[in-house]
């Protein structure tokens, strides 16, 4: 096992007393509680951490935080637990945890694809675009297998997510985004007034940059002991929650904020069924973002070897992790903080080699000097050496080029604002000339952004700006709190301000082209100049075309230099450019903590039918429609669907088959105006409709064409029963409840969804009033008594009934309706009364079957929103002589009475074992380049021994006898088309 | 997710409402009168603005009414809710 070498002898936040083993790439190390995976690999002198994206250059650890581009690594637990993706700067370690880097093949140290980088002047930005696009076969057999086995970053688990993920809905006064100084006297004076506050922060420990103030004193105290007694009130409020390791990942309308908290994630071993992540979904009347911000890397040539990163990472694993990123350190600056960390390095005893200062002198940097430290100003950057790690920088100053030999290179650009959440929100960011930043200014939401993440960079004004936007936040949920704010004095031996550098360095070498402006997706300046140069403009447009941005980080390292590089080569101003878009997440989260309990069994409701245990033990196999689970057919002695559902349909065309029809839509319409409201509603004429009969009804869209249709049955003057199609039901509802609501408010109509109050068995079958009549009560069943197309109220089994006398398969029809409790015993004793006649049950394939022989439509089969009624056969069901109902108008425009539209029309195939495919395209033999219709339905009629189909098919209706094709990859096949009813045309079977 | 104040039962998730696009657009009485562009006009012509936009949303899993909301496209804040048959009311810039 390595120990840690580069561990300070004291200091830190870690926990020296308990030292935890950890792997990476299957080598042992050591670190302690409190380290990051970073922390720890930094302290066993370990930078090189990943391969990169395009060139699989040898990649180090940059960051301390979420702003990390390089070092992404998979977590395994075990088989089913395994995590890619995750910043080693974020993931706390924990005894035993096994980490292994991407994107490498086969080791971090030798990587084949590494050859991408000496090739790399022919993989320019918008390479893709340009290379890949000819020609089309190459791309689907050479090019894309090869980019996406190269490309990506990490792999996917191989196995279902064991852990579970938790969610809670929170309502608060304040929520304060970040526990950083400016965050954390937010919370404490919004927290006074007696306001409900929630202060999340996504690092595990609060406190921020303070975590590593190590030279800063507040109200007198070192800054360490002042947060812990923070820390500690806030703790001690009743009214302040506190959620550490909880990431504020998006902003929402309305003041809607998703957090995702980490709960297991650090611990080495989890009590079971603990969730593993938990989903906050927080309504806050006021929002504090302190976000606080992130250091802006410099842009010079190979600024991307391992060893190189920022400055104020190297100062927080120093004073933070106790961990030294190197042992001669060159600092290069565009901005104080890298004289502040050049200070701090000294001070615990690392070499600083040289501060580079691409400024001009200053005052800091004479302070500098004094304290022996070599400063070189105006300096130009002109590359690096090293190759797993850097080993020299070159420097020119004053005309003097100079390399310097190093193991580590800190690049202090100054500070961006960590405006994402801000942006997110819809605000409005103006750019700040002075700072050198864009700072939020209109705000959209109820929310303020407080310190360092609206420019506020020092530690007292972004102290006292917390507290500021704490107490106006208070005041504006409701909680005003009047006594003075007591400024707190802070004593910060080396203070740092705004400014710093945005685009490329100066160098006086700018042939050399690997200075890397978004290190995780590889996008150098050069790349950026050149789609500038091919009259990319639009800051949008460079951003997709070079992909600098659009990584998991977000480009929050990126996306300032990437506009200061744009602005100066189109001789802009960067406010002129522009700023693209900032989008959730801030930083990955899991899906797991988006889904939640929502999986399996409870990812989407199951509807279910009173039939559905009798149905489970009879053997059926379920298909889903919508959420209802329906029985699709019912196999026998192993019969596959084909043989079962044959069976099926010539027992109901011989005798009798019993089929659960529950899901159909039923709403009950009832009041004085009922049948003018189905007149209006319905293409239907319905004051004639006797009571107890029944009619077809179609519906259309106002637009004219089919959008849903079912029987209706008259069960009184004022009371209608009304089916739908399953999955229509309640978008038939809802129009009606629409139309009724803002456009017939003169009716007096009430509207009553029964769908799940009835189950409805369907016995249909020569023998079906046989099997039935001996149950029924109080109804004559007689044909004349009770003939095709009747509805009555009447018993069956001694429960309330509703029967119709209703066929949707051509033979003689009863739907009997029953209070859903009773329905599966009336199944029951139908199914046992049905078997002296060799009743079978059948499910959804044969109802299908069974209809298309009789030429029965069915909605969003025959129909796709296209489709009027005269399309689809229909146009005898309109009520000609009214004068309106939905739809009417539509159906007179010249494009809805084209004799060339599609028409519904049957087709055979010459060879009648061929069953055409649903979805096929139909073709005039003479005009094989034109498709004039489509197979909208296709089966095998087992009682015609035959294929059959239904189709739409232009101008059909004129062209019945003649001969079309089918174009299919195997050769076109013939078929003839013929009117859609292919059994019993004359439809006497279902009046006996 | 917005919150939308329903006239009748108060302030509820956008999660309870289905959208029910622009309102104020009164279904014509005597369609057959309407020219084919007018008709046309009545069916797909709609306000598309970046801005206030008067819109139909129905409280389906609440009180199941529709009612009428102004709502800036913009920002997506709602500045009023209103009943059927009530006029869209004038609201200050
Ligand atoms: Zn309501």
């Amino acid at each position: 096992m390595t120990t840690g070498h580069f561990r300070t002898p004291s200091g830190g936040r870690i926990d020296r007393s308990r030292p935890l083993r950890f792997s990476f790439d299957g080598r042992s190390y050591s670190g302690f509680e409190g380290d990051t995976v970073a922390s720890a690999l930094l302290a066993n002198g370990v930078h090189l951490v990943g391969r990169s994206f395009k060139y699989h250059r040898p990649r180090g650890i940059m960051g301390a935080g979420p702003d990390e581009p390089n070092a992404l690594i998979g977590v395994r637990r075990d088989q089913g637990r395994y995590t890619p993706n995750l910043l080693a700067t974020q993931t706390e370690l924990y005894d035993g945890l096994d980490a292994v880097s991407q994107n490498r093949h086969p080791s971090l140290e030798k990587d084949r694809m590494a050859v991408n980088d000496r090739f790399s002047r022919f993989i320019p930005a918008g390479f893709y675009y340009k290379t890949f696009m000819w020609p089309r076969k190459a791309w689907d057999r050479l090019f894309e297998p090869r980019i996406r086995a190269a490309a990506g970053l990490g792999i996917a688990p191989s196995e279902s997510d064991p852990d579970s993920y938790a969610q809670r809905y929170a309502h608060c006064d304040v929520l304060v985004i970040g526990a950083g100084p400016a965050g954390l006297t937010a919370a404490m004076e919004a927290a006074k007034s007696g306001a409900q506050i929630i202060l999340c922060d996504d690092r595990a420990a609060m406190g921020g940059s303070l975590l590593a103030a190590n030279q800063v004193t507040i109200d007198g105290a070192p800054a360490a002991r002042w947060l812990a007694g923070m820390l500690d009130s806030l703790a001690g409020m009743a009214n302040v929650t506190l959620l550490p390791r909880t990431s504020a990942f998006g902003y929402y309308p309305h003041n809607w904020i998703g957090l995702a908290q980490k709960l297991t994630d650090h611990l080495a071993d989890a009590a079971p069924g603990q969730p593993r992540e938990r989903l906050w979904q927080v309504r806050a009347k006021q929002v504090v973002i302190a976000a606080g911000a992130i250091e802006r890397p410099l842009v010079f040539p190979d600024n991307d070897r391992p060893g190189i990163m920022l400055a104020d990472a190297a100062r927080t694993y120093l004073q933070q992790y106790g961990v030294e990123v190197g042992r001669k350190v060159v600092i290069v600056a565009a901005h104080d903080n890298g004289y502040r960390t050049a200070h701090e390095l000294k001070d615990a005893g690392i070499d600083i080699a040289a501060i580079a200062d691409i400024r001009g002198d200053s005052p800091v940097a004479a302070r500098a000097r004094q304290a022996g430290l070599r400063v070189l100003t105006n300096a130009a950057i002109d590359g690096t050496t090293g190759k797993l790690r850097v080993a020299s920088i070159t420097l020119t100053s004053g005309g003097k080029r100079e390399t310097f030999a190093c193991d580590a290179v800190l690049m202090a650009g100054g500070f961006t604002p960590s405006v994402h959440l801000f942006s997110q929100s819809r605000g409005k960011l103006m750019w700040n000339e002075d700072l050198q930043a864009y700072l939020p200014d209109q705000s959209a939401e109820a929310e303020r952004s407080a310190g360092a993440c609206r420019g506020h960079f020092a530690l007292d004004e972004a102290l006292a700006d917390g507290a500021e936007a704490g107490r106006s936040a208070a005041e504006a949920a409701g909680y005003p709190f009047r006594p003075a704010i007591i400024p707190l004095a802070c004593a910060v031996a080396h203070p740092v301000g705004g400014g710093g550098h945005i685009g490329a360095a100066p160098t006086s070498d700018p042939s050399r082209p690997k200075a890397f402006v978004d290190w995780q997706n590889d996008v150098t300046a050069a790349d950026i100049l050149l789609a500038a140069r091919e009259g990319f403009l639009s800051i949008e447009h460079v951003k997709r075309y070079t992909t600098t941005g659009m990584a998991t980080d977000q480009g929050k390292l990126s996306n300032i230099n990437a506009l200061g590089i744009v602005a100066e080569a189109t001789g802009r101003t960067i406010p002129e450019v522009g700023l693209t878009t900032f989008r959730a997440p801030y930083t990955p989260i899991s899906f797991g903590t988006l889904a939640g309990r929502a999986r399996r069994d409870l990812l989407d409701p199951a509807r279910i039918t009173a039939i559905n245990d009798w149905a489970i033990e009879q053997g059926a196999v379920f298909e889903d429609v919508g959420n209802w689970k329906r029985a699709h057919f019912f196999p026998k002695n192993g019969e596959d669907l084909h043989a079962s559902v044959a069976r099926e349909c010539l027992a109901v065309r011989e005798s009798v088959g019993i089929f659960d029809a529950s899901t159909l839509g039923k709403i009950e319409i009832v009041g004085p105006d009922a049948a003018e409201f189905m007149n209006r509603f319905y293409v239907n004429a319905w004051t004639k409709l006797g009571v107890g009969k029944c009619r077809y009804g179609v519906l259309l869209r106002e637009d004219g064409f089919v959008l849903d249709d079912g029987v209706v049955g008259r069960l009184a003057p004022d009371r209608f029963h009304v089916t739908t199609t399953t999955s229509g039901a309640a978008r038939v509802l809802g129009m009606m409840e629409d139309y009724l609501q803002t456009e017939w408010s003169d009716l007096d109509v009430w509207l009553t969804s029964t769908t799940e109050q009835w189950s409805v068995i369907a016995v249909q079958g020569p023998k079906a009033r046989e099997v039935i009549e001996p149950l029924v009560q109080g109804l004559d069943l007689s044909p004349d008594a009770f003939p095709h197309m009747s509805i009555a109220d009447a018993r069956i089994c001694g429960v309330p009934m509703r029967l119709m006398r209703v066929s949707f398969t051509g033979e003689l029809g009863f739907e009997v309706n029953v209070p859903s409790g009773y329905g599966a015993m009336v199944w029951q004793a139908i199914w046992e009364r049905g078997q002296a006649h060799d009743m079978v049950a059948y499910g959804t394939e044969t109802m299908h079957v069974l209809r298309a022989e009789k030429g029965f439509i069915i909605i969003g089969q025959e129909t796709d929103g296209t489709v009027t009624p005269d399309d689809a056969g229909l146009a005898w069901a309109i009520g000609k002589a009214k004068p309106d109902f939905v739809g009417k108008r539509s159906l007179a425009r010249p494009a809805m009475t084209d004799p060339d539209r599609k028409q519904l029309v049957g087709l055979l195939t010459r060879d009648p074992r061929i069953v055409l495919e649903e979805g096929a395209q139909i073709v005039a033999p003479a005009a094989e380049d034109r498709s004039i219709g489509h197979v909208t339905s296709a089966y095998h009629s087992s009682v015609l021994g035959k294929s059959i189909a239904l189709a739409m098919v232009r101008a059909g209706r004129a062209r019945l006898g003649e001969r079309l094709e089918v174009p299919m990859p195997g050769g076109s096949i013939a078929v003839d088309v013929v009117a859609p009813v292919f059994f019993d045309p004359k439809g006497d079977r279902v009046n006996v | 997710m917005l919150i939308i104040p329903c006239p009748y039962c108060g302030e509820r998730p956008e999660l309870e409402f289905s959208y029910g696009g622009q309102a104020h657009i009164d279904r014509p009485l005597a369609p057959s009168d309407l020219s084919d562009e007018e008709w046309n006009s009545y069916l797909y012509v709609r306000a598309n603005p970046k801005g206030r936009h008067a819109e139909r949303w129905r409280h389906i899993h609440g009180c199941a009414r529709f009612f009428n909301a102004v709502r800036d496209t913009r920002t997506d804040h709602i500045l009023a809710t209103y009943k059927v048959g009530e006029p869209e009311p004038e609201i200050p810039a």
